[in-house]
């Protein structure tokens, strides 16, 4: 081995203490300061929004708390010429609308990002992964439209005809079925969300490291088994996140579903039967309320969804840091 | 790559400046919003008074009844449209400070979808309220049937249909409906938003237009020129003399006509038409009106509105019937020239005494 | 032997499965858009770009002032929303570990669920009736507010998934965290934040009852800010709610128009993307 001359390797500048280095460490540099402080005021505006919703949620709805007290959320009248207003069937239909369209939507959004990250020859996947994408785009009055045109016909004179024969006697198939009615709200708000859930899904899967792949593969796992034993699994708190976004968004849908739920202030456990939904009485009615009551229920609808949410997003959070704990990949909802 | 963006967003903020900066300085631009009953004969009015007079943009979008009376209580419009008039509570909240200004007059028509049934009911007022209230469930119920005997009409559920958004259309047809049905009156009683005993909701007249197309046995209410274009079939009603009434513009003018008989000089134009007198009235027809504040305080906006006021009420109703929405009654014009007088910019009166119109 | 024949044939079934969930998703797409096709493509002409409407029973009239409005409310809301929502998505990545993080991400999402009518009713508040007037500009700002929780929430889950010894190997080299942040994680992310970016934008293009209470909408082609003004889904909403068959058409054919304007752009920023990508 050549000699290498000692002077070769004698530093440039002189060798730090070990205090110097330490106090390096430590040393916040004011680049640092300034961008974390301007994130963080951006990131301050969230709560700041959604502060003054709520506030203004709330105190437009005061008169209608004052008459109607918590009865409000008990009740099923909605009367707007008499002036009483009872928001159960509204509360019930937000959240079974959504529920089936989650129920819907989870399973093929899954399917589709595996699809997309597993089992799609290359050339076919950024194609379909923009279609899916495009989904999204749709305005909600074209779903609505196509709700009214495509959907419930086919419901109505296609499936249901068939399906009647199997599912007739469950009580959530039970009653006639016109069209319009909660099921075909469920399943347009799960096309509309399959989109986000999909890409959210899609970008989790694909940061799961090919070493994890690889070890499932390697210890005899089928491709499919190493999908759910190994990548869902790493992917799981990433995942959960994407189907939370995608609620949201069904919770708020107006548009689409005020065409094609019947819009009934009822309540009723069949998915065949019409219903309503908050975002869709607040959507129909807000415009013309005349009477002062008549739009403080309204807000006081739209403060209760509000709640709703709140309420459900605890309790994806607490499901999420049970079952999350031993996962890496995307979001710490925790 | 920040700096490209940053470079690229001052790039789009000053053209936008610029855009904005950039506008004829003569142009008068006038906003209002409310009645969707109204809207199709409203867009055609503004767009002809604009290529009449190319300075003036009139603006004018279907928010809904209620909507046009908030916006226009709160000032964000110059002025508002309601398919009903607002109520003595409303006019409080705006200090008296509103004109009412009926424009056309339409009707609403029970329109039905019923398999093999191709001949045009009859129906009467209690009979229609039966069917609301859910009391008459098939189409061969013996009221049905008395009043069409030649019509055979299948034991077939009825299946209704109403509006699920507040609508000036709902409000006409309740009017009507609290008329003529005690039973109504009591239960549901009239307003753009009621509690439905019975149906499904549709969203606007499509909605409901709808609703009746796709579903066999089904009956709903729209406003006529729904049911034309549509091509759905619609029933007579029975009015207040007897006849049996197929809805029209002729019929539609003839209600107006009863009602104005027996107006004051002075009125403040709040009235309904519905279940009116006269032998060949339509019982389901109303007026719509335009909100004017009483006291303005642009006088170029409020000359330019004005103007086209009077032109709407006197050369834009002959674009009324195309549209399927009847003519006002020279009755009811010469009164509303005399109330558009009274609007003031400033103490002055807008309009000059003599004034003919544009 | 048995159980791992077994085994592959149900691997053979679940993937002929994913296929079809992939089918199934684009279905409704693909009959939405022959429904688009068939009903609008026949009314898409050189009048319907550039002019506007027309009065009932003339031709010639268009979609030119909903067009040019969709792109400037858009634009606005984008500028508006997509610096907060992608700065608040990036503290989450980088900062959001504590307290702090866990609220705003929790407010995000609550944010979400939001029905976009009570954004609007909101915007007009605290826009539309201190000024007096509707505006594009409170309806870019309200297309914007429905932008930043979306946006914070895909940004926040495409940066965490850039890999920590990236950010550890930037941080060895002497970056310092704002500068690893920003030019090595943030980029990394760049293609994953621009598909969030994408879904939301198109999300908020497709938006109507926001924009009916702060934009108005506008018969008249109009480019101030500080008017109401026409935008696509307001046209169609309307259009499609009229009496009239010519109506309708136009109310498709401008559906048509807007999600071939979201094609374009989600085309566009991908290529964009990937061009800039082989040159990193």
């Amino acid at each position: 081995m050549t000699d290498v001359p000692a002077t070769a390797l004698e530093p440039l500048a002189p060798k730090p203490t070990a205090e110097e280095r330490w106090r390096a460490l430590r040393t916040v540099s004011r680049g640092d300061l300034i961008y974390r402080s301007v994130l963080t005021v951006l990131a301050l505006l969230l709560p700041l929004l959604v502060v003054l919703i709520a506030v203004e949620l709330v105190s437009n709805a005061m008169p209608a708390v004052h008459k109607f007290g918590f009865g409000f959320l008990a009740h099923s009248t909605w009367d707007p010429v008499r002036g009483q207003f009872g928001a159960l069937p509204l509360i019930f239909g937000t959240l079974y609308s959504s529920l089936v369209a989650l129920v819907i939507a989870v399973p093929l959004a899954l399917g589709c990002a595996i699809f997309l990250t597993e089992f799609a020859p290359r050339w076919l996947r950024t194609p379909v992964a923009t279609l899916i994408e495009l989904l999204a785009a749709v305005p909600s009055v074209i779903y609505g439209l196509w709700g009214i045109f495509v959907l419930i016909p086919l419901l109505r004179d296609h499936f249901w005809p068939v399906a009647r024969h199997v599912l007739g006697e469950l009580p959530i198939f039970s009653g006639v079925f016109y069209g319009p009615s909660v099921l075909a709200a469920g399943v347009i708000l799960a096309v509309m969300v399959l989109p986000y859930i999909t890409a959210v899904s899609r970008e989790v899967l694909l940061a799961v490291p090919p070493s994890q792949r690889e070890a499932g593969l390697a210890l005899g796992a089928t491709r499919w088994e190493t999908v759910t034993t190994v990548i869902l699994p790493y992917g799981r708190a990433g995942i959960i996140g994407a189907v939370i976004l995608g609620l949201g968004r069904a919770l708020g849908e107006t548009m689409a579903v005020t065409m094609v739920i019947g819009n009934r202030h009822e309540v009723s456990a069949s998915l065949l039967q019409p219903g309503y939904t908050i975002a869709a009485a607040i959507a129909n009615e807000f415009s013309e309320a005349v009477s002062d009551m008549h739009l403080a229920a309204l807000f006081m609808v739209g403060a209760v969804l509000f709640l709703i949410t709140i309420i459900v997003n605890t309790l994806a959070r607490v499901l999420v840091w049970r079952v999350a704990r031993g996962s890496a990949v995307g979001s710490t909802a925790i | 790559m920040t700096k490209r963006i940053i470079g690229l967003l001052t790039v789009a903020a000053g053209s936008a400046i610029l855009a904005a900066g950039v506008q004829a300085q003569e142009t008068v631009r006038l906003n209002g919003a409310g009645a969707t009953f109204p809207a199709p004969i409203y867009q055609k009015w503004l767009l002809e008074y604009h290529t009449l007079h190319p300075n003036v943009e009139v603006n004018y979008q279907p928010i809904g009844s209620g909507g046009g009376i908030r916006q226009f209580t709160d000032h964000t419009v110059d002025f508002g449209a309601s398919d009903g008039p607002m109520t003595d509570a409303q006019i409080a909240a705006v200090n008296g400070d509103v004109f009412h200004f009926p424009t056309v007059l339409g009707s609403v028509v029970p329109t039905y979808n019923i398999p093999g049934v191709s001949a045009q009911l009859k129906f009467t007022g209690e009979v229609l309220a039966g069917i609301w209230l859910g009391q008459i469930t098939k189409w061969n119920d013996s009221r049905i049937t008395a009043l069409n005997p030649g019509v055979s009409l299948p034991d077939q559920d009825i299946v209704v249909a109403h509006r699920s958004d507040g609508s000036g259309t709902t409000y006409i047809w309740t009017d009507y409906l609290s008329k003529v049905s005690p039973d109504w009156k009591q239960q549901v009683g009239m307003g753009t938003s009621v509690n439905w005993p019975v149906g499904l909701g549709g969203q606007g007249n499509p909605g409901v237009a709808n609703i009746v197309k796709q579903t066999p046995g089904a009956i709903g209410y729209v406003e006529l020129i729904y049911a034309i274009q549509n091509h759905i079939g619609y029933g007579l009603v029975r009015n207040s003399a007897g006849n049996y009434i197929e809805a029209s513009l002729a019929t539609t003018t003839n209600a107006a006509a009863g009602a104005v008989a027996h107006l004051d000089p002075n009125t403040d134009f709040r009235i309904s038409i519905t279940n009116p007198d006269g032998a060949q009235a339509y019982p389901i027809a109303s007026f719509t009106w335009l909100l004017l504040p009483k006291q303005m305080t642009d006088a170029t906006k409020a000359r330019a509105l004005l103007d086209f006021v009077w032109w709407a009420l006197h050369a834009g109703q002959q674009y009324n019937e195309a549209l399927a929405y009847a003519k006002l009654p020279e009755a009811v014009v010469r009164l509303e020239e005399a109330q558009l007088r009274k609007i003031t910019v400033n103490g002055q009166p807008v309009l000059p005494r003599n004034y003919r119109g544009r | 032997m048995r159980g791992r024949l077994i085994r592959r044939l149900f691997g053979s079934l679940m993937t002929g499965a994913t296929y079809g969930a992939a089918a199934l998703a684009i279905l409704p797409l693909a009959v939405i858009l022959g429904m688009l096709l068939v009903k609008g493509a026949g009314s898409l002409d050189w009048n319907f770009f550039t002019k506007s409407a027309v009065p009932f029973g003339e031709s010639g009239g268009g979609f030119a002032n909903a067009i040019v409005g969709t792109l400037i409310i858009v634009g606005l809301a984008c500028a508006v929303g997509v610096p907060i929502g992608v700065g608040i998505g990036v503290f989450l990545a980088e900062f959001g570990g504590g307290q702090l993080g866990l609220a705003i991400r929790f407010v995000a999402d609550v944010l979400n669920g939001v029905p976009s009518i009570v954004i609007g009713i909101f915007a007009w508040t605290w826009l539309v009736k201190p000024m007096g007037h509707f505006s594009a500009l409170a309806g870019g700002v309200a297309l914007g507010m429905i932008l930043v929780p979306i946006l914070a929430r895909t940004t926040e889950e495409m940066v965490r998934l850039v890999p920590n010894s990236l950010r550890e190997a930037a941080l060895a080299l002497g970056y310092q965290r704002w500068r690893t942040s920003l030019q090595v994680v943030v980029r990394t992310a760049a293609a994953g934040i621009l598909t969030g970016c994408l879904v939301a934008v198109a999300r908020v293009a497709g938006e109507t009852a926001p924009l009916l209470f702060t934009a108005l909408g506008n018969q008249f082609f109009s480019t101030r800010l500080q008017g109401p003004m026409a935008a696509l889904p307001l046209q169609v909403y309307v259009y499609a709610l009229g009496p009239y068959d010519e109506w309708h058409r136009q109310a498709w054919a401008g559906a048509l128009v807007l999600i071939m304007l979201v094609l374009v752009l989600s085309l566009v920023a991908r290529t964009v993307v990937r061009a800039k990508r082989q040159h990193a």
